[in-house]
């Protein structure tokens, strides 16, 4: 296997913590397991070493990133390290005074999240009062001179909104907009009943964007990502597992992607207990699925595998029951029919099948519930 | 005069010898020949200028047209404006 580049992104989660309850969360169902918080010194130290490993963009994400009261001094530290900064907020908690701070720090780059270009439906999904708020924070990130992102997660629930969605991008003088399709990991699988579009609402929605950018071209950018469900092929996951790519989680464990740590039969180092060197190039969790030499059929043999590089370890464990197996969004999968059942269903209107279970919120106490059980 | 866009970075990266550019969530890895032009790309050198002193500084000519062509694709990519 030939050596792997550097590490080039680094997803600094630093806190599980959220003051949202959003229903397709990618953090582990499991977040509210206690485990303890990396302390500042600890996140300098993971800041100074990716970077000696090449990372030049770093993301502080969470849960909220601004529930860190050290927020400012690490983008301080990232920033003198000479990295590309960007903040990953739902911007409760992103006041003016916090604003100013980090732009004297040196954030380069602020992607504000919204659930809808409602009031009603932002605040459903998030389970919170937010929309408001986030609407003056859109309007105080231009006013301090960041170049914004919107990022609002695209379903069923939404899906129908992507007209307006885009209005109101364009209103709050966004650079670039994210419809990203929710993606059926963690909080998502568990409500995917409730969050997956139908194929007409997706092709609804793909014409209104093509339609926007006919209009009025290259103004704001948006990028349009569907549900993997509706591929014939599966991406190429993290542009391949342990190749650009480092999340480290607020307990200190490194990961190649956000959500891998649910995987099991790996065990994922934790940044306390060695140097990112190691655990970039020689700890197990990022050598497994490196390559293509973990392969089975129908991968093994697929003149595609070098495209797409098996997909998603992730969605393999969760729709095929195994990490290593192609990613059931292939049609040359043997498990497709796993994700085509599921399509089938979101094809019916929502009175023509009650869900089988309640729409689940992401809270302390549903994580402790079903972790539990 | 060609200027490298607000919220885009020019900066020279040791670990993949090259320079890149950086911009929200996203790097360019630039070759050499890119560099050099987007280097000068500061908002107070003419085209002209960029092409004249890339032929004294790599003494060759007749550049201006390689040039001409990248600052089109940089502006289409927003890595410049004007």
């Amino acid at each position: 296997m030939a050596t792997p580049g550097p590490p080039l992104w680094l997803l600094a989660e630093l806190t599980y913590r959220c003051p949202l309850h959003c229903a397709f969360c990618y953090n582990p169902i499991d977040f509210a397991d206690g485990k303890q918080e990396l302390s500042t010194e600890e996140w300098l130290r993971v800041l100074r070493e990716a970077r000696a490993l090449g990372s030049v963009q770093c993301g502080f994400s969470g849960g909220e990133p601004m529930l860190r009261a050290d927020l400012e001094r690490l983008v301080g530290e990232a920033h003198r390290l000479g990295y590309y900064t960007n903040l990953l907020t739902s911007g409760v908690g992103l006041d003016e005074r916090r604003m100013a701070a980090l732009r004297t720090s040196g954030l380069d780059h602020i992607q504000l999240s919204f659930q809808d270009s409602t009031r009603e439906v932002n605040d459903f999904l998030s389970s919170t009062r937010t929309f408001d708020l986030k609407r003056k924070v859109a309007a105080s990130i231009k006013r301090h001179g960041y170049p914004m992102v919107l990022n609002v997660v695209i379903h069923r629930l939404n899906v129908d909104h992507v007209d307006r969605i885009i209005a109101m991008a364009v209103e709050l003088g966004a650079e670039y907009l994210e419809l990203a399709n929710a993606q059926y990991y963690a909080w998502a699988h568990r409500n995917r009943e409730h969050l997956l579009p139908s194929r007409e609402q997706l092709q609804r929605a793909d014409a209104v964007v093509e339609d926007w950018r006919r209009r009025s071209g290259e103004a704001m950018r948006i990028y349009h990502v569907v549900p993997d469900y509706y591929e014939a092929r599966p991406k190429r996951c993290m542009n391949g597992w342990g190749n650009v790519f480092l999340t480290v989680t607020p307990d200190g464990t490194a990961l190649p992607c956000h959500t891998a740590r649910m995987l099991p039969g790996l065990a994922f180092p934790n940044v306390r207990d060695g140097s990112l060197r190691e655990i970039w190039y020689a700890s197990e969790g990022f050598n497994r699925y490196r390559g293509d030499g973990w392969m089975k059929e129908p991968c093994r043999s697929c003149p595609e595998k070098t495209l797409d590089l098996g997909g998603c370890r992730c969605q393999a464990y969760l729709l095929a029951g195994d990490p290593a197996a192609a990613d059931p969004v292939c049609t040359r999968s043997p498990e497709r029919a796993r994700v085509d059942a599921a399509i089938e269903r979101a094809q019916q209107p929502d009175d023509g099948r009650p869900p089988s279970q309640p729409l689940v919120f992401r809270t302390p106490k549903a994580s402790r519930a079903l972790a539990g059980g | 005069m060609p200027r490298i866009t607000r919220h885009y970075r020019l900066q020279w990266e040791a670990v993949q010898d090259c320079h890149v550019l950086l911009y929200p969530e996203g790097m360019v890895k630039l070759n050499r020949s890119a560099a050099e032009i987007l280097l000068r790309c500061d908002g107070t050198r003419t085209v002209a200028a960029i092409v004249a002193e890339l032929e004294q500084a790599f003494d060759t000519g007749g550049l201006r047209s390689e040039v001409e062509d990248f600052l089109g694709h940089a502006r289409h990519q927003r890595w410049i404006d004007a």
